[in-house]
């Protein structure tokens, strides 16, 4: 490979639909063997983005590069050397786990004994292996996702495309895909994914973007956004009345910043224990109160003013 | 072409579950098809067509119409299902394969099965004795044009509608009409003029007149070419519909 040279390279990338701008110009660069993510609520423009990427969306304007090839004339080419784990599974539900595989093999070109190998390694790998046999109908959630995302490695791709790995799966079944994906990581592919979810964002990728309404408005590693666009600690408060909002004013000045959402209201400081003293000072009682560090979540809501999840 | 055929190893894989009970229904439909129109209608009709018994009249129609339905079938739930909602289109065209060899390989899926379909039909029609020439096997190559001029359009159709009760439409005011009035029964020439042309228009009738020329071992009623070009020209423009629905709902 180009050593040093981005996998992945955009400029004023824009995709509109008629005359809906699903990406507005966004600019970003993925090296090799790092992991990095889109992070914005539904709508922002970020499995438009992944699509581009996966050269299965023509680019309005701008200049993107894959692969140190252009999406447009190499689409089959670059397609050969990435993998894509879409939104929403789109296996063969009556086809058996092991013929996922085998059969989407063939579409590279990969000798059948090869992918018979490969698949057999793949569902070790994925925790499916003694499923190999039995259709993909009865598989749960969680073990649908974990076999698109061996299918997206059957080629052994240079870059894995997750569009929302962990959407629609219960906790136990998220940590599992995590845990696969960490390790992937560690094996040193390149992941580029898009979440909704701030602890996906903060477990798995090393450098980010917040996407909202089809631009990036900031960069960075979860730790400098968060230590960029937030304070160290936030404390919760839920109070007992129809509107949080009243209580900015009383709690003006704890802190460099007051939010109020429709159910609590956050206070950003840099000690915790210490605001909410002063909160007890002021003769407030909120209903309940919670100490905890700032996470992206909160680095969304000061770019934004918005929540990601609603 | 690698790809192509990829993608119709990949059909072929999922066709090896259910594989048995389509053969069967191969074999048995034509049986009950032969005792039924063959030996039961044909006892009623005396004399036969143009000089034909109505069983060797009416299986050469049989044929082609039975061939068509089968068509229609493998081209309508499963194209709307592979985009609606198992979607497999989409991780196909995720893979390195372009809009021409998913619908490429899906159809040739497709023929397969029509030539399938066919093939235990003339050995039926065979046993009744009802096939009277060897060209009775080039009946084969007709009937994969056939199902290949009815199979394009009907996967651009497929793949344009975003409900399966559009597919209903299709049989009621196509399937149906066409395999009545395509003189499959009777001779077109039987109905006034303007449904002749009707029954003209359809692909079915010219996959009729040559497989009736073939089993019979006559001439057909048209030019031979004539219904070669005309079922290679539905075709052709089947193909280009279809690649285009592909191309706009897999890369937009």
């Amino acid at each position: 490979m180009t050593e040093g040279r981005p996998l992945i390279e955009a400029t004023g990338l824009v995709k509109r639909f008629g005359s809906f701008t699903a990406v507005d110009g966004i600019d970003l660069s993925v090296r090799a063997g790092e992991a990095f993510g889109f992070l914005g609520p539904n709508g922002a423009g970020k499995s438009s983005t992944m699509r581009m990427i996966g050269c299965v969306s023509p680019v309005t304007a701008g200049e993107l590069r894959i692969l140190g090839l252009d999406p447009a004339r190499d689409g089959p080419a670059i397609r050969a050397r990435l993998g894509v784990c879409p939104q929403s599974d789109n296996l063969d539900p009556e086809l058996t786990v092991a013929e996922n595989l085998t059969t989407y093999a063939r579409f590279f070109g990969i000798p059948r004994k090869v992918a018979r190998a490969r698949a057999a390694e793949l569902l070790d790998f994925v925790q499916l292996g003694e499923r190999a046999g039995s259709k993909v109908e009865p598989l749960s959630g969680g073990m649908k996702r974990r076999l698109t995302i061996a299918r997206a490695l059957i080629n052994e791709p240079e870059v894995v495309l997750l569009d929302e790995p962990t959407t629609g799966l219960d906790p136990q079944a998220r940590h599992l895909v995590w845990e696969r994906l960490f390790r992937l990581k560690q094996r040193g592919v390149t992941l580029v994914l898009t979440t909704h979810y701030m602890d996906e964002a903060e477990q798995l990728c090393d450098r980010l973007v917040v996407m909202d309404a089809g631009r990036i408005v900031a960069e960075g590693s979860p730790r400098d956004l968060i230590a960029r666009h937030s304070t160290r600690e936030v404390v919760e408060l839920r109070f007992l009345a129809e509107s949080q909002e009243v209580f900015v004013d009383k709690l003006a000045g704890i802190g460099s910043r007051v939010e109020a959402l429709p159910d609590r209201v956050l206070l950003y400081v840099d000690d915790g224990d210490a605001a909410v003293a002063t909160v007890h000072d002021r003769a407030l009682s909120p209903a309940s109160v919670l100490v905890r560090r700032s996470s992206l979540e909160d680095v969304f809501l000061h770019l934004t003013g918005r929540t990601l999840v609603d | 072409m690698t790809a192509t055929l990829a993608v119709f190893e990949y059909h072929l894989v999922g066709y090896r579950r259910t594989w048995r009970g389509s053969v069967f229904g191969s074999f048995l439909l034509p049986l009950l098809t032969m005792l039924g129109f063959g030996v039961g209608v044909g006892a009623y009709i005396a004399g036969g067509v143009g000089g034909v018994s109505y069983l060797d009249y009416v299986v050469p129609g049989l044929l082609a119409s039975t061939v068509v339905q089968v068509t229609m079938f493998e081209t309508t739930w499963p194209v709307l299902g592979n985009f609606e909602w198992h979607k497999i289109y989409f991780g196909q065209a995720a893979a390195p394969l372009r809009a021409a060899d998913i619908l490429g390989g899906h159809l040739v899926f497709v023929l397969f099965r029509a030539v399938l379909c066919a093939a235990p039909f003339l050995l039926i029609a065979t046993l009744f004795g009802a096939v009277h020439s060897w060209w009775a096997l080039a009946t084969l190559p007709v009937v994969a044009l056939l199902a290949f001029a009815v199979a394009a359009p009907t996967i651009a159709y497929s793949a344009t509608v975003r409900s399966d009760s559009y597919l209903a439409l299709l049989f009621r005011f196509a399937v149906l009409p066409m395999s009545l009035f395509a003189g499959v029964f009777f001779p077109v020439e039987s109905m006034p003029v303007g449904l002749r042309w009707v029954a003209y228009a359809t692909p079915l009738w010219h996959g009729v007149d040559l497989c009736r020329a073939a089993t019979l071992g006559v001439a057909p009623q048209w030019s031979g070419w004539g219904h070669v070009g005309y079922l290679a020209l539905w075709a052709a423009a089947g193909w280009w519909l279809a690649r285009r629905r592909f191309q706009t709902r897999l890369f937009h």
